[in-house]
């Protein structure tokens, strides 16, 4: 049993509030309260630095009237203010008063938090971040510099909205993550390693001093790469933080705000086939602690799990309200936002391929000359062209079927629908990682996974040949 | 002085004392009222419409060299005495370093004409949405290939701030600005879609010229249809003012003496040496209305002014805050270059508005003197495909081959890849015609010749 949410709103209230964003008309009206707050610290040169905490609360009311959103936000959860945005929101319109339909509280299950980390002496997460330090800067005497961060954050949320929906939920992420910086003459190299989850600070019970370990091996390493190489070949990409490869190339194209102004080369594609049949992913709201996960989104539908590929045909796109509206649809629970100041847009969860039937090993093994990109910095892609980019943190040549050296700074490129239909083969290997994402401005956390995955041709950007 | 800045200054004074009656033996306070508004059209319709004003307020506190950071919106004295306490809390967590300590008074701010931008609130919301229908519109006019405009946007906002120290620091400033964009769509070949953004700054509305932009993101999406790969090679590149300004914010944000100072920036220990061609010349100018950036004083109450970074081809100096200053000791002192990005975290070495001086020759000419290339009129991966420890980047991009000195067939889908200091070297020239652009952070650039860059595509 988890205890009860804290209820933002008293139903009283929000009744009140959703009637005066509707006494203008309107279809629809909805009330996001929300309570934030946060704790961040860091260690670089061995000191404890960049304490930060902070907190806020405040709502947004939205009014949706003949396909326009009407919005507006207030710091404070104080009713005549709650009021007042209602007032604001409904400003521009001009018809007769819609009726909001009677609230009725929704049951929910937020993710269970053994230990709330605000109840964790701030002295205890220093003595962790020092611990980090040691134990990155612990991998060698090349690694110069090693740098931490400790950040856990909460959000109490309350939605309301006049088709009389009142739900809640609490969420607890908790993140570190360490980079080291090695050197040996003039090379300087560095490594980024992370470890987060929704989830309290029982997910640092488990050796946090690994991950900064990580961070100083995967530098080290990059002390003897060569240049990347450049030109199209195939590549096996890694998994866990590999799955940000398909965030991009199919997850942004999925988003049906995309899809629906034709600004995704997904559109039109539903029940066709874009991927071989060793192909099945998910965005999975559910999946139990994971970065991405929450008990309902930012407008109060209950998260899933949504097969947006099966078998190598396309299944699903991702909804939001208003854009399943728009599509005769169901909302898939993607409605999401960074903060009550930012409107809800469809966003992914946790995206990720199914595990398959190969073996990593094999996957490398059939490979002639190619490229093993393990870990990316991060990706971007213009669902509209289909045009993406990753940055590579960690990769390989593969050369005669075998991993040869590291390579630095390379960068992947091409086409989703290409890419997608290119991949040949899906490990049974399987991990999840954390990521932030960034689009129209709002920055939400989301999960990003996969097993190995070979692609048989992308365009690797390097400095060599 | 306006009643909500005289509401600001106050609350920015009561979290101070509450800083330092929790135990802060000094503290500083960042108050910031931001007024905004948001427009986004599509197919001739409002799509949504966003109206709010927030507040907030964040306290630095030190107790001898450690520092605390705390935020938070409630600006009634229980929200600001919790703020004031948290920051001192974070100060007895963070450890000793002997060159943190709050900024002193340093003499009069400047005085900036044209922060303020009175069109923005003689601009009823009605004439913003006709703005952006009007973006819209002519994008859609503008050539029959254009198959849809994804969104058209417009946003403004009117900000003040009060900056209050128990050293004796006041700061206090108004500033609007305004800014549109659309992202227009064509047809491509074979049925895919090619994108292209236009976009406008200024400090109101008035300032914005709706079908300029609606031209520009049409122009951009139909210049790009039937582009294929370029072959791999090195070559000279025209870099657009779009492109030219996303690489001077990673120059400009790698000149910071925190990274270098801690031996993360590609320009450590390279202060007075050669890193650039003589054709490039990089200031960093906190005054100049035109950037939006620009504000009487910085994050932490020092008066900005304008600073020569790299000129006559060498690195004149870094950015500096109070805190890098005195610990780069030797007389340095700030360059005013404490950024707030908000009252949510504490102030950090970044540029103002960085600005590259134009050279004599117009973009065709600059095409001429490239004979065979590409002209760059887009990077993407920007942050994932650079280190900024050594500068040496690999980033996706698109844009015209360069043909007999002449634009040629578009292309796609290729890499761009060398370090920084490098291409700073390879410089041959800046062109002549300079605009205000919002990547990179706020960029005042002409388009850049780079004498050979490493492509990779087919």
């Amino acid at each position: 049993m988890s205890p009860p949410i804290e209820q933002l709103l008293d139903p009283a209230v929000a009744q009140g509030v959703l009637a005066r964003a509707l006494a203008n008309g309107g279809d629809f009206a909805e009330i996001y309260a929300e309570r934030r707050s946060g704790l961040s610290l860091s260690i670089d040169e061995q000191r404890i630095e960049r304490v930060q905490a902070g907190g806020e609360e405040g709502a947004g009311v939205r009014v949706v009237a003949d396909g326009t959103t009407y919005f507006a936000h207030v710091d404070g959860l104080v009713p005549a203010d709650l009021e007042r945005a209602a007032g604001e929101a409904a400003a521009a319109l001009r018809e007769a008063a819609a009726e909001p339909r009677p609230l009725q509280a929704v049951e929910t299950n937020p993710v269970p938090i053994a230990v709330r980390p605000e109840e964790v002496p701030a002295e205890r997460k220093a003595e962790l971040l020092r611990e980090m330090d040691e134990r990155g800067r612990g991998q060698g005497a090349e690694i110069s510099q090693l740098s931490a961060s400790y950040s856990e954050g909460r959000r109490i949320v309350s939605v309301a909205n006049s088709e009389g929906l009142l739900a809640g939920d609490d969420r607890t992420r908790v993140r570190i993550a360490a980079q080291a910086v090695a050197r040996r003459g003039g090379a300087v190299e560095t490594g980024f390693e992370t470890r987060g989850a929704h989830r309290g600070f029982e997910l640092l019970d488990d050796d946090p001093g690994l991950v900064a370990e990580q961070a100083a091996e995967k530098a080290l390493t990059l002390l003897d790469a060569v240049a990347a190489p450049s030109g199209s070949m195939p590549v096996v990409v890694g998994g866990g933080f590999g799955g940000v490869l398909f965030h991009e190339m199919t997850g942004h194209g999925l988003e049906a705000d995309h899809v629906q102004k034709g600004a995704s080369v997904y559109e039109g594609k539903l029940g066709e086939t874009v991927a071989e049949p060793l192909v099945t992913a998910y965005d999975d709201g559910l999946l139990p602690h994971e970065w991405g996960t929450d008990a309902i989104d930012d407008e109060g539908t209950p998260r899933q799990k949504t097969a947006v590929i099966e078998e190598g045909r396309l299944t699903a796109y991702l909804y939001d309200r208003l854009r399943a509206r728009r599509d005769g649809a169901e909302s898939t629970g993607n409605g999401r936002r960074e903060s009550f100041r930012h409107l809800p847009i469809p966003r992914m969860t946790n995206t990720y391929i199914a595990p398959g039937e190969a073996q990593p090993e094999e996957m490398i093994a059939e490979v002639e000359r190619g490229f093993y990109a393990v870990s990316f910095a991060g990706g971007q892609v213009d669902p509209a062209t289909g045009d993406f980019v990753f940055g590579v943190s960690e990769g390989y040549l593969i050369e005669g079927g075998k991993v040869t050296s590291p390579c630095r700074d390379a960068t992947l490129i091409g086409n989703c629908l290409d890419a997608l239909a290119g991949i040949d083969a899906v490990g049974s290997d399987f991990d999840m990682k954390t990521g932030f994402c960034g689009k129209g401005g709002q920055r939400v956390p989301v999960g990003t996974g996969q097993g190995h995955v070979r692609i048989r041709a992308l365009t690797v950007g390097g400095t060599g040949s | 002085m306006a009643p909500a800045q005289q509401e600001l200054d106050a609350a920015a004074e009561r979290a101070v004392e509450a800083a330092v009656s929790a135990g802060a033996a000094d503290a500083e306070a960042f108050a910031l009222q931001d007024a905004g508004r948001e427009v986004r059209v599509h197919g001739g319709e409002v799509e949504s419409l966003t109206a709010a004003t927030e507040r907030g307020v964040g306290v630095r506190a030190w107790i001898g060299g450690r520092v605390g950071y705390a935020y938070g919106t409630d600006l009634a004295e229980p929200g600001l005495e919790a703020v004031g306490a948290r920051a001192a809390e974070g100060a007895a967590i963070a450890d000793e370093d002997e060159f943190a300590a709050p900024p002193r008074p340093e003499g009069d701010p400047p005085l900036i004409e044209g922060l303020v931008d009175g069109s923005l609130e003689a601009w009823e919301t009605p004439r913003v949405i006709d703005l952006a229908l009007t973006i819209e519109r002519t994008a859609l006019g503008a050539d029959a290939r254009i198959a849809g405009v994804e969104q058209a946007v417009y946003a403004d906002s009117d900000q003040l701030v009060a900056l209050h120290s128990s050293a004796g620091v006041r700061g206090a400033f108004r500033a609007t600005s305004a800014y549109a964009y659309l992202q227009a769509l064509a047809d491509g070949d074979g049925g895919g879609r090619e994108t292209g953004l236009g976009f406008g700054l200024a400090r109101g509305p008035a300032g914005l010229d709706p079908e300029a932009i609606g031209e520009e993101g049409a122009q951009r999406a139909v210049s790009m249809i039937g582009a294929g790969k370029p072959a791999s090679r090195a070559c000279p590149v025209v870099l657009d003012t779009t492109v030219a300004a996303s690489f001077a914010g990673l120059v400009g944000g790698t000149l910071g003496a925190d990274g270098v100072q801690r031996g993360r920036s590609p320009f450590a220990d390279r202060l007075g040496e050669e890193v650039a061609a003589e054709a490039l010349v990089l200031r960093d100018d906190g005054l100049d209305p035109g950037g939006l950036a620009s504000s009487p004083v910085d994050g932490e109450g020092v008066p900005r002014r304008r600073i020569d970074l790299i000129e006559g081809g060498r690195l004149r100096t870094y950015l500096h805050d109070t805190y890098t200053a005195r610990r780069a000791g030797d007389g340095t002192s700030s360059t005013a270059s404490a950024g707030r990005g908000s009252y949510r975290s504490p102030p950090s070495v970044s540029p103002s508005n960085l600005v590259v001086e134009p050279g004599d020759l117009d973009l065709d000419a600059l095409l001429g003197e490239a004979g065979e290339g590409i002209y760059v009129t887009d990077v993407a991966g920007l942050h994932s495909g650079v280190n900024p420890v050594t500068g040496v980047f690999s980033v996706g991009a698109s844009g015209r081959e360069i043909e007999g000195g002449e634009l040629g067939r578009p292309v796609r889908e290729f890499t761009i890849a060398g370090d920084l200091v490098g291409m700073l070297r390879s410089v041959r020239a800046a062109g002549s015609e300079a605009r205000w652009v919002p990547f990179g952070g706020s960029v005042l650039t002409p388009p850049l010749l780079v004498g050979e860059i490493s492509v990779s595509g087919l």
